[in-house]
């Protein structure tokens, strides 16, 4: 779950983050009375969950209170790569002389957490990553004792501080944002840029923390901040009903149990020359009412001309399954036709269970494919689509 | 011969008496694995699965009662961490891990203890293993599986099944299967298995079943092209998966057009290994290989 900058702020500021002062603003008006009260030059940052909010106009300098109600107005609403922007952060505009960048994150390869500092700040780590990876400094904190003072200042002399006044702020900065990822149980924590500042010392403008959603449940405060405003509403009812969903532009829908047959599910109908509506996983195990869940989710799409289910029973069993198509298809009125790749434990049983159905049967994952690809070309011929 | 489990397995279930945990055992025990023993705290001297398994009130008193050699963990995700702890303090130096949304920080220590006991940790978040005729540990369906002369290794579950039951069905074996798990942290990579695999005489060919995300199979592509000389067929899904999702599998995303199944099927192939389209080609590439 990603955090909005103002939420990744409050929290470093916790942790004694020098962070920049400042309000969010819900309208132009409130805009105003926040710039009102910092009393000096301020940016206005559009609140949102995407990459290049900038380059797309979400963030504007204002020299007084007036300007910054006039960038409120302009951003509040604004749409940003698909996103309306509904919270704006106002904050005091700051000179500084230098850029850091300061994250931390896990390492899969080596099994540890790894804390990264660039003197390459304010672009993307990604960036910094393909066109000058030597810039990245990295230190691999220890898998029980954390990250070390030593660590920390070796740091701070890689990315180039020299003043033991700022070496010692810097190292004390990563060991706080090493805490924030580590109580708040982040899979990423970051504070891009931090700042170094005429008078030498350092402050975070921008910071960004990821929660990892595994973590969530001994997160009840982290949970409370969830904005589900980039979350289209079919992909937040399937995580609420533990299903995992995610729409794509085609028009067959999926409904796969497990991750990696679902991704290979999607593969195997584009080289049929189709194009799935979703990846939809129900999980392991997935009972009827998940299962009828699934497919009224995969019908509210109006793109949706087929629908593909391939089920390998494994822990699921496929009776049940067979007995959630059935009680979903007795309360959604719908004529898409649907195609039951059903196999694996108990498949005998659901096979007989949709024997009388409208369901197209197919025995493997290639033919259950094909057949979903030609119903959907029927069934948009039929339908003048 | 097989890696990892055999007739040799003398199994502990941690958590047997759950409600997976007791499906699960049951599973297992009409397969033919040997199970001694259950791990519940505060259940000792109670038995599990119609009076078959005795249960014990920590791994350590298990191990001492019945010289358990191999840990399989069916606990939820709060108390995983804790109970691959447990398993590799108690001397067990195989600990599978089936339970599916551990914090991923939790696994960085434990991972770490692990190592510290010279034990080993299969998963998490994985089906387990499967050396057919002999032994299954975790939950992959028995009845799809066959012995033969296939090694298969997998982050996927289901996807793994569908490969394994194409290659029955055209009369290919397998000698182990091992579902590696796709969370950030795993306790045995591709490498690990290919090693072993490489070095079971009974495995001719093997099979390896990669997804979208990280850069495990382009790290397993440069290991086999170094030390594997077995034929090794591979398949990656994931091809038409778009950019920034997560799908499914806490490893299963690209970033910054890393990760991406095109440079993973590029790895592969470039070491020799033939890449199938459909899951379902795997099998009968396998046969075309041995064949060769």
């Amino acid at each position: 779950m990603k955090l909005h900058e103002y939420q990744a702020r409050d929290i470093c500021a916790q942790y004694g983050i020098p962070v920049t002062g400042g309000g969010v603003a819900t309208t132009a008006a409130e805009c105003r009375a926040i710039a009102e009260k910092i009393g000096a030059p301020v940016v206005v940052k559009a609140q949102v969950f995407v990459g290049g909010r900038g380059k797309a106009g979400g963030v504007k300098l204002a020299s007084n209170p007036a300007e910054a109600e006039l960038h409120g107005k302009a951003i509040l609403g604004m749409d940003i790569k698909g996103l309306t922007v509904e919270k704006v952060l106002v904050a005091e505009a700051i000179t500084y002389e230098r850029e850091i960048y300061l994250g931390v994150i896990m390492d899969r390869a080596s099994k540890r957490i790894v804390v990264m500092a660039s003197a390459e700040g304010g672009v993307e780590i990604e960036e910094v990553a393909k066109t000058n990876p030597d810039a990245i400094k990295k230190i691999e904190a220890h898998p029980t004792m954390g990250l070390l003072d030593y660590q920390a200042r070796n740091l701070a002399f890689a990315v180039g501080f020299t003043d033991s006044k700022q070496v010692r702020q810097f190292a004390g900065i990563a060991m706080a944002l090493f805490k924030v990822y580590i109580e708040q149980d982040a899979s990423l924590a970051e504070i891009n840029p931090l700042v170094v500042k005429a008078d030498g010392s350092l402050q975070a403008l921008d910071s960004k923390i990821v929660v990892d959603d595994s973590a969530l449940f001994r997160h009840p405060e982290l949970e409370l901040m969830r904005d589900a405003s980039d979350e289209p509403l079919a992909e937040q009812q399937a995580r609420e009903a533990g299903i995992t969903f995610i729409k794509l532009d085609g028009d067959i829908g999926c409904m796969v149990n497990g991750a990696g047959l679902a991704m290979a599910t999607m593969d195997v109908v584009n080289l049929y020359g189709g194009s799935p509506a979703n990846f939809l996983d129900v999980g392991g195990g997935a009972g009827k009412d998940k299962v009828k869940a699934a497919l009224q989710i995969i019908l509210s799409d109006k793109n949706v001309k087929a629908v593909l289910f391939n089920i390998f029973g494994g822990i699921t069993r496929v009776d049940e399954v067979a007995r959630g198509i059935i009680a979903a298809l007795a309360e959604v009125n719908t004529d898409v036709p649907m195609v039951a790749r059903l196999v694996g434990t108990n498949e005998v049983e659901g096979r007989k269970l949709l024997e009388n159905s409208v369901l197209i049967p197919a025995s493997t994952l290639g033919e259950g494919a094909q057949k979903a690809v030609a119903a959907a070309k029927e069934y948009a011929a039929r339908k003048g689509l | 011969m097989s890696i990892l489990v055999d007739k040799n397995t003398r199994l502990v279930v941690q958590g047997i008496t759950g409600r997976e945990g007791e499906f699960h055992t049951r599973q297992m025990v009409l397969y033919g694995t040997n199970v001694v023993a259950g791990v519940t705290p505060g259940r000792a001297g109670q038995t599990a699965i119609d009076g078959k398994v005795p249960i014990f009130n920590s791994v350590a008193d298990a191990v001492k009662a019945t010289n358990a050699n191999t840990s399989i963990i069916y606990v939820p995700a709060a108390f995983a961490p804790d109970a691959v702890r447990e398993a590799a303090s108690a001397g067990i130096k195989l600990i599978v891990c089936i339970t599916e949304g551990i914090p991923a920080n939790d696994m960085v220590a434990t991972y770490a203890f692990v190592k510290e006991c010279g034990a080993r940790l299969i998963g998490p978040n994985c089906p387990g293993l499967l050396t057919p005729g002999q032994a299954k540990v975790g939950i992959i369906p028995g009845n799809i599986a066959t012995p033969g002369p296939v090694g298969v290794v997998s982050k996927s579950g289901t996807l793994t099944y569908e490969a394994v039951d194409a290659l029955t069905r055209i009369g290919l074996g397998q000698s182990s299967i091992v579902g590696i798990g796709g969370d950030p942290i795993i306790g045995t990579n591709y490498i690990d298995a290919l090693e072993l695999f490489q070095a079971d005489p009974e495995t001719k060919a093997i099979v390896l079943i990669g997804e979208i995300g990280g850069n495990a199979e382009q790290d397993a592509a440069k290991y086999i092209g170094k030390h594997v000389t077995k034929p090794v067929v591979g398949f990656i899904a994931g091809r038409t998966a778009p950019e920034g999702k997560r799908m499914g599998h806490a490893g299963a995303i690209i970033s910054g057009g890393e990760g991406t199944a095109q440079e993973k099927i590029e790895a592969l192939q470039a070491v020799g290994v033939t890449v199938a389209e459909l899951p379902t080609d795997i099998a009968r590439l396998v046969k075309e290989a041995l064949s060769k």
